[in-house]
């Protein structure tokens, strides 16, 4: 044996790559935790919101006397008591320069335009008593014709949902590669193709339901105001809310506690966050909302709804030409925090793997009476990863190519990277090969496909198919100058600290606020390595302005990616800081010092070392340091990414499809991700497990459905159905790694693969099973009666899955909206 | 106001509550045992279950009043002197949960599951637990965590772990 790998073996195992349990997990499986709504101030009051039954209409009066006598009541407000200080509920990224934005009160004024929309406020003694209140509140309402269809709403004579604005087009945004320099011409490769496959899919509307309710307190002390929320971006709320309300940001603190989940749901200034800061500064006294499920189904956020006209062409022989890309996406009733920006940001993601000569896509945000839509997880990259992945099997069907072979002979090569794709991007790394080919292998495929052959050629009323999805996603959000040229309101960087305490511990402050993703876990890993001081010997802390005073917070995978990295860029100051002071200690030359495992040494000189914990005590002594340095060895740092990072992976999914009753149940599905380098394997499978779940849900369970009336009939867990463990199958996953050249960490970001990947390999394999017998779609979720339908019906098993249930939009509101169409009688408007 | 007398976690109340307040309310707002917590209006995601007499509820669908004279067990009742329940363990090890929004009524509807049958398939589980909504993990950490907690809880005394303990 050699010295060398003596050395080795004395070397602590580095801890980034280590599948750490989680220090999270001790408060959380002990409830021993500090969700929002676990707060009680003393004197603090609740609040309850009255909230519109009716999609559109003009509010004529509302009276709120008998509310205000009832027990327990402090004070009723109405939009007009708010109307001068509420401002609008900001939309951060105008897509075009001529974009409309109505304006979104925090409590209605003078009219409604979403079933759920605030139009009065109850504070009292209890949470009950506010509850009590609220049918007491009498609001008269002179009704609008509901515009909740996105195609109807964009012809010539349609209703208006803002009737204040000339139409229900928001902004019409393009980027055509032609145009940019990125592509050949898009019309004139249409005009030359061999072939032309054209489709229009649907992609749903979604409910992000996070499992914890939205929950603020708020408590004023003088001018002060301190706010707890169930937030992903206690700091960009901070700034929103500053800007919206007046109060000035030095005046104002926004801590996010335990947060139960977000997936883009809690990337939000919500009306209700305004409401409470407003009521608590009226009064003077701490307040606390807490939303119900159905409220929180009905009012947070939605997230999806695109109608996607897609067109691509290609040669006979398989090679594509150009992909052309049209969008109808529904904004909702008004513009939230980043509602524009998601489909805009799609954009660039339907050109996916492959390469296009020329691309070109358009995009109108449609205005509709419905909840506003914003991010949920992928956000934009979801529904731009649907459309070309299916549309890429369309495509081999018409070339009667292998969907796979198709694919391959279409995407970037590995030895290709880095590659400037038609919309632009640069793609950073990766080998789509080495994915599928493992792919293929974990979910046994040569396997699978004898078995769907036995099942064809036997008629099996039960048949077998396999959808895949060779996806890539832009992530790491995101450098700023790309932000700013795509007119968004804000950098992307992330901001960390790390302070070097007296007895050697270590803080890390963040500025990426977690909403269970583990940054305490894995920041731990990577300044344990940084540092080389016990994983242990860390503490992470977040998600309070007054501690954590700069950050951009969590989504678009993003934390370890740009927040991870800010991290790592702080520990190179305080190692760097230390060698000044250990080199002064030592008294050796820095030049001479080497640093590892946590401790400096003089080359050339054995036994002489000092620890950089040691060295945080020195110099809180600070009896003795270097005459031209501060005594502390704490930095900051902030960063900025100069390029986003691209994970890839291969998505296969093995379909058994009951085609005498329309049930559809995954027997396998395997997938392979490139999330490049691997802090927590524990972490990053419980991310793919995680989207998994959620993309499966897309394609199978989940859709926001409205009535006719423009009611939400999904506003339950009875009726949105988010899966639970039975629905769900076993997945088999796995990794290559083509580590990140963007980021000393090497991470890509893993929080939204699973979710923008899976849901295409879900449909498609659905179709694999049923195309030889007519079926070339069918719309989402895969219910059993629509694919019940479009097996036996033909077409695409209609736009409600089941018309005349309480579920699918059937309910009779005539009687409560007082607007009857043709729809709505006959129980939906399939 | 009616009077109740519950004994919670090992302590005995006596309280006053409006007939209609709901356990789970009683629970958070009354007595502070903030760990359960509520999820939905429906008694579809078990986020605030509990043991009501050594059975898993879900304590939103319980009136306070139905637990008069009961014993009531939560998420923070189950570490005895400190040491771990093996299924609290066993969601740690397996990494079964992330926010951990969901994850206390998880824990007690697997407590009760793994009391029904000491040795779960993986169906078995997913069966066992489809009462409560997990919208983080995607459940495959949750069954391993079920599995391995009924391994240990079958072999021989678990070795301790101390709350509060990490990886």
């Amino acid at each position: 044996m050699t010295v060398t790998e003596d050395a080795a073996d004395l070397a602590p195992a580095k801890e980034v790559g280590k599948a750490r349990r989680r220090k999270e997990d001790a408060r959380l499986i002990t409830g021993r935790t500090t969700w929002t709504d676990n707060m009680v101030l003393p004197g603090m009051l609740h609040i309850a919101v009255v909230r519109s039954p009716v999609a559109h209409a003009k509010i004529t009066n509302v009276d709120v006397s008998a509310a205000k006598q009832a027990p327990g009541i402090i004070a009723v407000y109405t939009g007009a008591d708010f109307a001068e200080e509420q401002g609008s509920i900001p939309c951060a990224w105008p897509v075009t320069p001529d974009m409309v934005n109505p304006g979104h009160p925090s409590i209605a004024v003078e009219e409604v335009n979403h079933v759920g929309e605030a139009v009065a406020v109850i504070v009292a003694r209890s949470r009950t008593a506010a509850a009590d209140a609220l049918e007491l509140v009498d609001v008269d309402y002179d009704l609008l014709p509901p515009v909740l269809d996105m195609e109807e709403a964009v012809k010539g004579e349609a209703d208006l949902c803002h009737d204040h604005i000339e139409s229900n087009t928001a902004y019409h945004f393009v980027f055509d590669a032609g145009e940019a320099g990125t592509g050949a011409d898009t019309e004139q490769a249409f005009a030359d193709a061999d072939v032309v496959v054209s489709r229009r899919f649907v992609n749903q509307r979604l409910i992000p339901a996070f499992m914890e309710p939205r929950s603020v307190v708020v408590q004023p002390q003088g001018d002060n105001f301190t706010m707890w929320s169930a937030t992903q971006i206690p700091h960009v709320l901070r700034v929103m809310l500053a800007m919206v309300t007046g109060i000035p940001e030095h005046k104002l603190r926004v801590i996010a506690p335990d947060v139960g989940g977000g997936f883009g749901g809690k990337l939000q200034v919500n009306p209700e966050e305004v409401i409470a800061l407003l009521v608590a500064r009226r009064l003077g006294k701490p307040v606390k909302w807490t939303e119900t499920r159905s409220e929180s189904l009905m009012t947070a956020h939605h997230g999806r709804d695109q109608i996607q006209y897609i067109d691509v062409a290609a040669d006979r022989e398989g090679n594509v030409k150009a992909l052309r890309v049209r969008l109808l996406a529904d904004m909702g009733a008004y513009l939230r925090l980043i509602t524009p920006g998601v489909p805009a940001l799609g954009a660039f993601m339907f050109p996916a793997i492959y390469k296009f000569p020329a691309y070109r896509f358009e995009c109108d945000g449609i205005f509709t009476n419905k909840v506003p839509t914003d991010a949920y997880r992928g956000a934009g990259r979801p529904e731009a990863t649907f459309a070309i992945e299916r549309i890429m099997d369309e495509l081999a069907v018409e070339l009667g190519m292998d969907p796979l072979e198709l694919r391959r002979r279409n995407w970037i090569q590995a030895q290709e990277f880095p590659f400037t794709t038609v919309a632009g991007l640069e793609y950073d790394s990766g080998d789509y090969d080495a994915a599928t080919q493992q792919a293929l292998e974990l979910i046994g495929y040569d396997e699978l496909r004898a078995e769907q052959r036995r099942r064809r050629e036997s008629n099996d009323p039960v048949q077998l198919g396999i959808g895949f999805s060779t996806f890539t996603e832009m992530c790491g959000l995101a450098p700023s100058r790309v932000l700013g040229s795509l007119s968004y309101g804000a950098g992307g960087w992330e901001a960390a600290s790390i302070r070097m305490l007296p007895t050697g511990k270590v803080e890390v402050v963040t500025g990426s606020t977690p909403h269970g993703q583990g940054h305490e876990t894995a920041w731990s890993q990577l300044v344990a390595d940084q540092l080389g001081v016990p994983f242990e010997d860390v503490e992470v802390l977040h998600g309070d302005t007054a501690v954590s005073p700069r950050g951009m917070d969590t989504y678009g995978s993003r934390s370890l990616v740009v927040g991870g990295t800010a991290v790592v860029k702080a520990a190179e100051k305080v190692v760097a800081k230390a060698r000044k002071v250990a080199a002064h200690l030592l008294e050796a030359s820095e030049d001479d010092l080497e640093f590892a495992d946590g401790k400096f040494s003089v080359r050339g000189t054995p036994g002489t070392s000092m620890g950089i914990q040691e060295i945080a005590l020195a110099v809180f002594a600070a009896h003795n340091y270097p005459e031209d340095v501060e005594p502390s060895i704490d930095a900051d740092a902030t960063f900025d990414p100069v390029n986003f990072s691209f994970p890839h992976g291969t998505h296969i999914c093995a379909m058994e499809v009951d085609t005498e009753t329309g049930m559809v149940k995954i027997r396998k599905y395997a997938c392979v991700d490139d999330v490049g380098t691997i802090v927590n394997p524990l972490i990053v499978e419980g991310q793919i497990h995680g989207g998994l779940a959620q993309g499966i849900a897309q394609a199978l369970y989940e859709e926001a459905v409205y009535d006719a009336d423009g009611n939400l009939t999904t506003g339950t867990f009875v009726d949105y159905l988010v899966p639970s463990a039975a629905d769900l199958p076993h997945f088999d996953t796995g990794n290559t790694v083509h580590a990140a050249p963007g980021n000393p960490i090497g991470a890509k970001g893993v929080g939204e693969a699973g979710c923008i990947a899976s849901t295409p390999a879900v449909v498609n394999a659905a179709l694999d099973a049923v195309r030889h017998l007519g079926v070339s779609d069918i719309r989402m979720p895969l219910t059993p009666e629509r694919v019940w339908r479009a097996l036996h019906e033909g077409g695409d098993g209609g736009a409600r899955a089941t018309a005349g249930t309480n579920a699918y939009g059937g309910a009779q509101t005539e009687t409560t909206a007082g607007v009857s169409t043709p729809q709505s009688s006959l129980g939906g408007d399939r | 106001m009616t009077q109740i007398n519950v004994r919670v976690d090992g302590v005995s109340n006596t309280d006053d509550v409006e007939p209609r307040t709901l356990l789970v309310h009683y629970l958070r707002e009354q007595l502070g045992k903030v760990g359960t917590v509520v999820g939905c209006d429906t008694s579809n995601c078990g986020a605030c279950t509990v043991h009501l007499d050594g059975a898993a509820v879900k304590s939103c669908t319980v009136l306070a009043v139905q637990a008069d004279g009961g014993e009531v067990t939560t998420i923070e009742g189950i570490a005895q002197e400190g040491v771990l329940h093996p299924v609290q363990k066993a969601f740690h090890e397996m990494h079964g949960l992330q926010c951990g929004y969901c994850t206390p009524g998880m824990i007690m509807a697997s407590i009760d599951l793994l009391k029904e049958n000491p040795n779960p398939s993986e169906t078995e589980v997913r069966e066992g637990i489809e009462g409560n909504l997990c919208r983080c993990t995607g459940y495959q950490n949750i069954v391993r965590a079920v599995q391995q907690a009924a391994g240990e809880m079958a072999g021989s005394a678990p070795a301790a772990e101390t709350t509060g303990a990490q990886s």
